[in-house]
């Protein structure tokens, strides 16, 4: 009995006797048994519990807001506040990106808050628009676009 | 309408039944996971902490222009609820048992006619979810985007201009939105080919699971289906492609339901009035048993071989013949005997 299971293209095969094959079908039919994710994510950062290396670095960087530490999240595979994603940049990053294969937000962004962001989506949009209307050759339609582009650029640089 | 209300009514919400599609998709659920700027995650908060979210989180609820965009919504602490109550909550699908884990610190809002609930302090400050009747993926998130948007006037949102709304688990942070449907698939089932459907449909980046499962089989024939990926997709990108493939399952279910009834009549017939004798007339009725019986009960109506038995008292059926709802309506009687019995009167009385 073989199975294959494959999120965001990794493979993962388990090769199981019949028998063991019908039992683990019970438990979950037919997929993987049940699992802690948060135990799994903190294995793919290389410090979950076991690893000669977690231990040490348990003593090491903290979060400045929260103060949770590197430990903590090997142990429950959750962060402690949103400043947790800066203040381990260099290990949630690559793991974000196995997770969803993707590092870049293309969704909703809040309406009061979402400021800066906001006007990026908004510009990237504008561009998209522009693109197709020089496509079409309205080139009407496309200067006003350009000009609009223009104002919010103008609008972004000062926020920044 | 009070959470109390909402706890004993069992009409409502998706239980009422009808929606598009619903001879297959029971319900549709769209959820987004929200966190407050400047506060650590819930599972580092002491009460305190824990009560100024649930705090902050009320007024922007009670705001006039909250109440304008997204209509008036009950908020309930788990702590005022007893514990049947509570898990009642869990059966009828409007919060997740994590609410049940300290629940001292978590909340609960419900409209009153339990389509949204927020949950407070679950894994995330906020849990933005809306369950309805039949496949509205595309509505439920226009409610669930209209509830967050009202919120997001009065709460300042943890969000990253790169990462979008930042989650206490990285597997939800981005869009922090996860849909799902509840399938019924008998036919597929039947078929044997309900698992390699479901293997091609993890293949697309979805999830599924057994919904009453946790640890055993797809008890009842229902089946989960959700979105895994938050991080780079839009919200809309993420509801199409998961109404795409709802849409493919729904034609092969219908197309086996069909082949087996052509093929062998007899069959399905013998399934659907054999649940129905035992539902109506046994005496003793495990938890499971009555789920497998329900299926089959379930696929007798959506076939329309029986009439007379409307959907939604099914799904009543399926709620308050749970272990919550019979221990509250059970009167004392507590024990595997005791809850099996009174679990068959009660399908009886209603059947």
């Amino acid at each position: 009995m073989h199975i294959t299971e494959i999120m965001n293209s990794q493979t993962r095969k388990i090769h199981l006797c019949e028998q063991c094959a019908r039992d683990l079908q019970a438990q979950s039919f037919g997929f993987l048994p049940q699992f802690e994710i948060h135990n799994f994510l903190a294995g793919l950062l290389g410090m979950g519990p076991g690893t000669a290396k977690s231990e040490e670095r348990t003593e090491q960087a903290a979060c400045p807001d929260c103060g949770l530490r590197e430990g903590q999240f090997a142990q429950n595979g959750l962060l402690g506040c949103g400043n947790c994603y800066s203040a381990f940049y260099e290990q949630m990053q690559p793991l974000v990106k196995r997770i969803h294969g993707h590092d870049r937000h293309t969704g909703k962004v809040p309406e009061r808050t979402g400021g800066y962001a906001r006007l990026i989506q908004q510009v990237e949009r504008l561009k998209e628009e522009l693109r197709q209307a020089v496509a079409r050759e309205e080139f009407e339609a496309a200067a006003g676009l350009r000009d609009r582009i223009k104002e919010l650029e103008k609008g972004i640089g000062q926020e920044r | 309408m009070s959470v109390h209300d909402i706890v004993d009514n069992l009409q409502g919400g998706w239980i009422g039944g009808g929606g598009p599609e619903s001879d297959v998709v029971v319900s549709s659920r769209v959820r987004v996971a929200r966190n407050l700027a400047g506060m650590p995650f819930p599972h580092l908060l002491n009460k305190e902490g824990a009560d100024q979210v649930v705090g902050l989180v009320r007024k922007a609820s009670e705001d006039e222009r909250f109440l304008a965009r997204a209509g008036r919504i009950e908020l309930v602490t788990m702590g005022e609820l007893s514990a049947e109550e509570r898990q009642v909550l869990v059966e009828k699908h409007l919060v997740s048992p994590d609410l049940l884990n300290q629940f001292e610190h978590k909340a609960v809002a419900i409209d009153g006619e339990e389509k949204i609930s927020i949950m407070i302090n679950e894994e995330d400050h906020l849990r933005i979810q809306v369950l309805l009747p039949g496949l509205q993926l595309n509505e439920a998130w226009q409610l669930v985007n209209g509830v967050d948007d009202a919120l997001e006037l009065n709460l300042d949102y943890c969000f990253s201009e790169q990462l979008g709304y930042l989650t206490a688990c990285p597997t939800n942070v981005g869009t922090g939105l996860r849909a799902s449907v509840m399938l019924h698939l008998p036919g597929l089932v039947m078929a044997n080919q309900v698992r390699g459907l479901l293997a091609t449909v993890t293949k697309l980046g979805l999830a599924v699971r057994g919904l009453y499962g946790e640890g055993t089989e797809a008890v009842g024939n229902l089946f989960q289906v959700s979105n895994q990926v938050t991080l780079g997709r839009t919200e809309e990108e993420v509801i199409n492609n998961l109404l795409l493939i709802t849409r493919q399952l729904l034609e092969h279910e219908r197309g086996a339901r069909a082949g087996i009834y052509r093929e062998r009549r007899e069959l399905v017939e013998d399934k659907v009035f054999r649940a129905y004798g035992l539902l109506k007339h046994a005496r003793i009725l495990s938890a499971g048993e009555a789920m497998r019986l329900f299926s089959d009960l379930r696929l007798g109506v959506e076939m329309n071989l029986l009439t007379g038995i409307p959907p939604e008292l099914i799904n009543e059926l399926m709620i308050a013949s749970r272990p919550a709802y019979l221990v509250k309506t059970g009167d004392g009687r507590k024990n595997n005997y005791e809850m099996d019995v009174h679990r068959a009167e009660l399908i009886r009385s209603r059947i």
